[in-house]
């Protein structure tokens, strides 16, 4: 191996020792990614490369280095979502309707990691406002896995809707990701790719200056190749802001801390519906392999009953682009972004939208449309919003009666391959979700973190559900997890 | 429940979105298809169910009634297709 390849194989923690000991430079480092980027541009992973604001940021954090005033992420190369705003760089949520928008202002997630010291690479591809589970959404075209079968050069999806994030971790084009999610969009993604992703409990992190797809479900989060360094990067990305409304008033904790604390006598919760029928035997095979894990570390393992799971995938296709249909009205062709002229104003209006929308997000936008609409809010939204009560209550109930964590799958399959489901209905593209999409109805935190490869060599990850704001427990069992399991990087083809 | 193609092409209206006659079509199937799969919403029970209106138990903050941000229309007009003296253009609405 190249010095650079060894560079850019390093994990965070690896990052800020090797830095902090001067073995490297951040220019270095920084440059060394830049390069690999360049050489992995048929991934599709990054929409737009910022080398020259990357070379200036890890510039400064070299000089930050030199004089001993090293911040947590002093100097970590890090590929930001293109939903979160940076400011005057391409932010566009992966859609034509966001044309050359390039914001004034800087979202507060990205805004942290710059404070403490992170170097932006660039922007990634994501589904078209984070809608989609196979980034073949996209505006800028698909992603594809650094994954492959084995034996086989069959291009296959990384997910989505992060599927840019998780591609660009999982092939070194990024030390970590920020990434967001809205039914399982930095979990499944994450388990597509071998690596390790974690959506906070809602409120987590503030969602001021990332593009909302559906309010009270989006949450952002960090995808990263160890989970050491999920926590390192959720430390600096969550904070309290007063700008977001539903950021909660509770200080951030130090999850770097919770790495390597005993899991030895925490309850975790086997939800027996989320057996599935028809579901891989590799996948049960799997979660089994999950389970023994945790006993041997002295975890007790429960069978507990969610009875409303089987619902949460359709209350959650209500709920979603209800809120979707509201929160993307406002691309109007008026104040950012694209404008198709037309007779008069509404002509405009709908010109603009045909164009700058594609298919997937027209067509959450009209069902949100159809069920916000007089005569079926009751129906539909005011339903599925009654069962995501019942959703989170059995959660309630399982977390009162001692449960500390809830271990299921993270996916029901591997990663399947580009335009494998171009024919198949939208539900069946949506049941990708149905082990995440729990979670963002009853507001918890959930980390992905792989648990091993399948009989054809790609990787399939586990999923751990805990209590609001207790992600330091999540990232005890996930490290248990991740030690037994050991860590996963695909063969270099591209 | 499921719509037919004039309510299709009645909600794109309302969403403000152009579509053609064969878009109307296709996107008919698929949101009948998705109306089908919610359909099993209805076996549940929710008469004695409140909506969730949050997922984290917390009260609105409240903050003084002072302008805390602004000043800049330069700013903010910077990304509009058309503007003209730090105003949006539009077209002709009123006549």
């Amino acid at each position: 191996m190249t010095r650079a390849a060894d560079l850019t194989s390093l994990s965070i923690a690896e990052i800020r020792d090797g830095l902090a000991t001067k073995a490297f430079s951040a220019v270095e480092l920084t440059k060394a990614y830049l390069a690999a980027m360049e050489a992995a541009r048929a991934l599709n992973a990054y929409i737009v490369e910022t080398p020259e604001q990357a070379l200036a940021m890890a510039e400064a954090s070299d000089a930050r280095l030199a004089s001993g005033e090293q911040r947590p992420l002093e100097g970590v190369p890090i590929g930001v979502k293109d939903l979160f705003a940076t400011e005057g760089v391409h932010t566009q949520a992966a859609s034509n309707v966001l044309f050359g928008f390039k914001p004034t202002y800087e979202s507060t997630v990205t805004s942290n990691l710059w404070a403490d010291g992170a170097v932006m690479l660039g922007k990634l591809n994501m589904d078209e406002f984070a809608m989609g589970s196979s980034n073949e959404t996209s505006y800028y075209g698909p992603v594809t896995n650094p994954w492959r079968k084995e034996g086989s050069n069959l291009p296959l999806v990384p997910g989505g809707s992060s599927g840019g994030s998780a591609a660009a971790v999982a092939a070194r084009l990024c030390a970590g990701a920020t990434a967001t999610d809205t039914g399982g969009s930095i979990r499944q993604p994450a388990a597509f790719t071998g690596t390790v992703g974690i959506k906070p409990t809602y409120g987590r992190c503030s969602r001021w200056g990332i593009a909302a797809f559906a309010s009270s479900l989006d949450q952002a989060g960090p995808i990263a190749r160890t989970v050491r360094d999920a926590a390192i990067l959720l430390k600096s990305m969550a904070s309290v802001d007063p700008k977001d409304t539903t950021s909660v008033d509770l200080p951030v904790g130090d999850y770097e801390a919770a790495i390597g604390q005993s899991v030895k006598g925490l309850r975790i919760g086997i939800p027996r519906e989320y057996r599935l029928d028809g579901m891989p035997a590799e996948i049960e095979a799997l979660w089994q392999q999950g389970i023994a894990w945790l006993k041997e570390a002295g975890a007790e393992i429960v069978d507990i009953s969610l009875p409303h799971t089987k619902y949460a995938l359709p209350a959650y296709y209500i709920v979603a682009p209800a809120e979707a249909s509201s929160n993307l009205a406002r691309y109007d062709g008026v104040r950012y972004g694209l404008r198709v002229p037309g007779d008069d104003i509404i002509s405009m209006y709908e010109n603009t939208r045909a164009a700058g929308f594609g298919r997937e997000v027209k067509r959450r936008i009209l069902i949100g449309t159809y069920v916000l609409s007089a005569g079926y809010y009751d129906a539909y939204y005011v339903r599925a919003q009654k069962i995501r009560t019942l959703i989170k209550r059995d959660f309630d109930i399982a977390f009162e009666a001692g449960v500390d964590a809830v271990l299921t799958p993270a996916t029901p399959s591997a990663a399947f391959g580009l335009q494998e489901m171009a024919m198949a209905s939208p539900v069946e593209m949506y049941l990708n979700d149905v082990f995440t999409v729990t979670v963002n109805m009853a507001g918890l935190p959930g980390i992905a973190v792989p648990g091993g490869l399948d009989s054809a060599g790609l990787p399939l990850g586990l999923q751990l559900i805990g209590r609001p704001f207790e992600e330091e427990t999540l990232f005890r069992l996930a490290h248990v997890v991740e030690d037994a399991a050991g860590s996963f990087t695909p063969v270099r083809w591209w | 429940m499921s719509v037919d193609i004039a309510t299709v092409k009645r909600v794109a209206r309302l969403a403000r979105i152009a579509i053609s006659e064969e878009e109307a079509v296709a996107f008919q199937s698929e949101i009948n298809a998705i109306l089908g799969f919610a359909e099993q919403l209805n076996e549940v029970d929710v008469s004695d169910v409140e909506p969730l209106t949050s997922v984290v138990a917390q009260v609105m903050k409240m903050r003084e009634d002072v302008v805390t941000d602004g000043f800049y229309a330069e700013k903010v007009v910077a990304n509009a297709p058309a503007s003209d003296d730090d105003f949006f253009m539009v077209p002709k609405v009123i006549e």
